[in-house]
């Protein structure tokens, strides 16, 4: 059984304005210490997905099981690294690092749970921002923070929501190969669940990449093994061969699913798709 | 230049609401003249720490009697509402079951609560704390109230993902993603306890600036009863920069 197991998930959300459909019957199998990027277009149902298999959102109908266990709420030894960061304002770099070792050690002593969130900022390279609360840091460094918080606990999965999203492409790379080095280093193999709408992105840190085919309802495409030697840079991905290949197949999966959507949405209200339209969505 | 309109120009308005005194003063017989009024009342501003007698005490005096007792019944509403703001931001049950009555209660004066308040405690004291506590609590409430349920989703995204425990929830993001607006109700509410000082003290008679001003006017010193007003207005206004000098500071921090 794999390490991360999803049957059959579907969700949907009712409004005045009726129900929508989100997600329909997912299914995704993830093993002990891969990294597994799920690739779609924005507003697709990536999130809900991710929150489900996380245990933040209960799903309408299917089951979760993260090394065997049904997934109900939180789990102890998961993590997470959000878009927006997630930090808590009032508190310093460290406090915020520290507050999650509370929360996962409470008999740990308060002198061992600083020590211990020191090395993990020090690790992100941040030993000299400990003491400064999140809007006296950049984007970037925010978000080291948060990476730091969430390998403090030593997690044995990792569940990444856009995590470099925000940032500007020189800090997104730094950030990368730090989350790679993290990873790698880690004391027990991490299982990496990363949602993202850049494929480049997913080439450089995946074993697989899902694309998602959106809906409403969405759902899953076949996985892509991405079998590039490690470790990669950006670089080096623009030449591959297999790279080109790799990426060339996301793409024209995601596009094809997208122009399924175009052409029933067109159908439906008699509208021309223009190419520009066609276009725009192929860059995202 | 700045400056000098900072201070010029109220000065300014300062010196046309005085000449609008004064001329009233000159159409209605009764009413002193700011000269007049200042003659008459000197002596309390002057020796603002005098007792002469029960009633009969320096301004100073008089209104340390009254914010004492606006402390207190401040206090007492901020103690009662605060809680029940945070019970009602994260319980849109309680809200909803109690937002009809709080609707109700929160335009009563505090003139129709003090008779209640002689009713329940049969002393002027507690009647007035009463009213104040009761008249002042409704900012704070819904300040309170207001400030949980505008907490971002990513800090409970935090609180989910940590698996904090309520406590340390409470602890960590709610009452600190809350203070800003705790805040506000506070300096609202300061202001609201201070309003009903006066009605509480003419209607129980108790020393204080509002006691004070309501024996002046019944032994028909009319000058004492704007020296009151003035002081009244001046106390109010410091408080409400006291308060919003700690809210200022909350809100950058």
């Amino acid at each position: 059984m794999a390490f991360i197991d999803a049957h059959g998930l579907s969700k949907s959300f009712t409004s005045d304005r009726g129900t929508r459909h989100v997600l329909l019957d997912v299914s995704l199998s993830v093993q002990r210490g891969e990294f597994v990027s799920i690739v779609g277009a924005m507003g697709s149902g990536k999130s809900t997905l991710l929150s489900m298999l996380a245990g933040l959102t209960a799903a309408d109908s299917g089951q979760v099981y993260i090394d065997g266990q049904p997934v109900r709420g939180v789990r102890r030894e998961a993590a997470f690294v959000f878009q927006n960061y997630s930090l808590l304002p009032w508190f310093t770099a460290l406090e915020n690092v520290r507050l999650a070792l509370d929360a996962a050690c409470p008999d740990l002593p308060r002198s061992e749970q600083n020590a211990r969130a020191r090395q993990a900022l020090d690790q992100v390279g941040l030993n000299n921002a400990m003491n400064r609360r999140p809007s006296q840091l950049s984007g970037g460094m925010r978000q080291r923070v948060a990476i730091a918080r969430a390998f403090a606990t030593n997690p044995d999965v990792l569940f990444l929501d856009e995590p470099f999203g925000a940032l500007d492409a020189l800090t997104r790379e730094t950030l990368q190969q730090d989350l790679v080095r993290l990873c790698s280093s880690a004391e027990r193999p991490v299982t990496t669940v990363m949602i993202t709408n850049n494929v480049e992105e997913a080439l450089l840190l995946s074993d697989r990449i899902v694309p998602m085919l959106p809906g409403p309802p969405a759902t899953l495409g076949a996985p892509v093994p991405v079998e590039l030697p490690r470790p990669r840079t950006t670089a080096q991905l623009a030449h591959e061969e297999l790279a080109t290949h790799v990426r060339a197949h996301v793409v024209a999966t995601l596009t094809a699913a997208m122009g399924g959507r175009r052409r029933r949405a067109s159908a439906a209200t008699a509208e021309p798709m223009t190419s520009i339209e066609l276009a725009a969505e192929e860059r995202t | 230049m700045q400056r000098l309109t900072h201070i010029l120009l109220p000065t300014v308005g300062l010196g046309l609401a005085l000449l609008v005194w004064w001329g009233a003063s000159l159409k209605v017989p009764d009413l002193p003249s700011p000269v007049r009024t200042w003659q008459e009342s000197k002596v309390y501003v002057l020796q603002p720490l005098e007792k002469r007698g029960e009633t009969d005490q320096g301004i100073a005096r008089l209104a340390y009697y009254s914010l004492v007792r606006v402390g207190q019944g401040f206090l007492l509403g901020i103690a009662i509402a605060t809680p029940l703001g945070f019970l009602f931001g994260v319980s849109p049950v309680l809200s909803r079951m109690f937002d009809p009555l709080m609707q109700v209660m929160r335009p009563i004066s505090p003139l129709a609560w003090l008779p209640l308040g002689l009713v329940l405690f049969r002393k002027s004291e507690p009647a007035a704390l009463f009213a104040i506590a009761i008249c002042s609590m409704w900012p704070t409430l819904v300040n309170t109230m207001m400030g949980v349920r505008a907490i971002p989703q990513d800090y409970w995204n935090v609180a989910k993902v940590l698996r904090l425990s309520r406590t340390t929830t409470f602890l960590k993001i709610i009452v600190p993603a809350t203070l800003p607006y705790m805040f506000t109700g506070y300096r609202l509410s300061l202001g609201i306890a201070w309003l009903v000082i006066v009605a509480s003290e003419m209607l129980t008679g108790t020393p204080g600036v509002g006691g004070f001003l309501w024996q002046e006017y019944n032994s028909l010193i009319y000058a004492h009863i704007l020296l009151a007003i003035v002081t009244i207005g001046v106390i109010g206004f410091v408080l409400d920069r006291l308060m919003g000098m700690v809210e200022a500071k909350l809100r950058t921090a």
